[in-house]
């Protein structure tokens, strides 16, 4: 037996199923505040207040937990890119306007951003093509 | 490897600090516990460079010491850095990631040894939020964890060696190897660790002629629960031994319902609870200090390499 089959023998396995099905729940009921929200509002207003909340849990130090027990159901809508700008920003606040925040805000929401951009891309090009067909 | 032996090597005093979550936790006499993370500072790094002036500031004001070794987690060592340029006292900083202890122990003896110096003091500290800044995510991003993984202590120790007989005496240290046993995983690092441990532990037995039952404990240091469990395992399989007698540090700190994992981590692991915990229990005559070291680079992990790993140990006898 090698080393690493000894290591993955004892270790012991996240439970996917039990965290998936948390998620699910989670993010689903984010998604259901969020219809009721974006008809009372507009949806432009429901991702506002979704990131302005996300925001301030986050300066309040209280997001992490929530994550914790939510899981990715609060990390994957937008309520995780907003905690991602949020975080890093306060953690890169001593390090200078530019240097700091400016530098390192974008630091775990930049992925996003940038692959989102890529996606819609490709995405909104195969639907152009596809209207021409 | 490399085996040491001292003469005229003796622990004097030393001071700790820990923060409030070992507070809570199940270490209950350490000389000073901070309330919050901050220490009265602005920010997460002086609080650590005050956690170390701290330290060095009691000792100074007992002893007189010629040389400070010590090292922390920090890039560059740059909170010990900080803190040392207030005394001016002669300064080797170490790294070692969390064998840093053991080093700063074998290097402090040897220079008793040689006669070079009559009084040494070895330093470390570790905080959790400033390595959870370093080497993970921003302190207040929530990103999940994986169960089996450690958490870092914050803790400062300071310790003062001299050649002056004490009934602590350090008998002999082996020098780890750099092992790379091909774990990735930056969550695992008992895993990372374990086979260093059980290579210096074997090694230091073939070179001192001892056997396992030679020692009341063998103190690692932050292995946590599943890295102690790997490393008997894997001693078993490679020396076809049982390492009955193996305490970790880490998995000693924190209550089970501290969501700490399976325990804590960092250079000042060891020393909190060999000073605090270990040689305050009268039992234990003949130690030996396993410090364990995950040579952890994000850069080099992102760029898919494996992390490797160190570990030193120093045996201590308790004269009566």
């Amino acid at each position: 037996m090698s080393y690493q089959e000894l290591v993955n023998k004892l270790t012991p396995k996240e439970n996917i199923y039990k965290n998936g099905v948390i998620a699910f729940l989670s993010g689903g009921v984010i998604g259901a505040i969020s219809e009721i929200l974006g008809r009372c509002f507009g949806p432009e207003m429901m991702l506002v207040i979704w990131i302005v909340l996300a925001g301030i849990l986050t300066g309040l130090g209280v997001f992490d937990s929530i994550v914790e027990h939510f899981k990715m159901g609060v990390i994957i809508p937008i309520t995780g890119f907003s905690h991602s700008l949020t975080s890093a920003s306060l953690e890169y606040k001593k390090e200078g306007l530019v240097t700091g925040i400016g530098a390192n805000c974008f630091k775990l929401a930049g992925s996003v951003i940038l692959y989102g951009i890529i996606s819609a891309t490709i995405l909104a090009g195969i639907r152009g093509v596809l209207c021409l067909l | 490897m490399l085996t040491l032996k001292f003469k005229n090597a003796y622990i004097q005093d030393w001071f700790s600090i820990a923060g409030f979550e070992e507070n809570n936790g199940l270490l209950t006499d350490v000389n000073l516990y901070l309330k919050d993370y901050y220490y009265g500072e602005s920010t997460l790094e002086d609080a650590e460079v005050k956690m170390q002036r701290t330290v060095l500031n009691n000792l100074r004001s007992k002893h007189d010491f010629e040389v400070v070794i010590g090292g922390d987690l920090s890039n560059q060592l740059g909170i010990m850095n900080i803190s040392m340029k207030e005394y001016p006292i002669s300064f080797l900083g170490i790294y070692n990631a969390c064998a840093t202890f053991c080093e700063g122990l074998l290097l402090g003896a040897n220079l008793l040894t040689s006669g070079n110096a009559q009084t040494t003091c070895v330093l470390t500290s570790s905080h959790n939020l400033t390595s959870e800044r370093q080497f993970r995510f921003p302190v207040e991003y929530g990103a999940m964890k994986k169960s089996y993984t450690t958490s870092t202590t914050t803790a400062a120790v300071g310790c003062i060696l001299s050649n002056a007989p004490t009934n602590i005496k350090i008998v002999s240290a082996t020098i780890g190897s750099v092992t790379d046993y091909g774990i990735k995983d930056v969550y695992n690092m008992g895993a990372v660790m374990a086979p260093a441990a059980a290579k210096v532990i074997h090694e230091h037995l073939v070179n001192e002629h001892k056997k396992i039952a030679d020692y009341d404990v063998i103190l690692t240091g932050d292995l946590g629960t599943l890295g102690v469990e790997i490393l008997c395992e894997l001693y078993k399989k490679e020396y076809n031994e049982n390492l009955n007698n193996l305490s970790d540090a880490g998995s000693l700190l924190y209550k089970s319902n501290q969501n700490k994992y399976t325990g804590g981590s960092g250079p000042s692991v060891l020393p909190l609870v060999f000073f605090n915990k270990i040689l305050k229990s009268k039992k234990n005559k003949r130690i030996l200090l396993v410090a364990t070291g995950a040579l952890h680079n994000p850069t080099l992990v992102n760029q898919k390499n494996a992390i490797p790993s160190i570990a030193h140990a120093v045996e201590i006898e308790v004269l009566k």
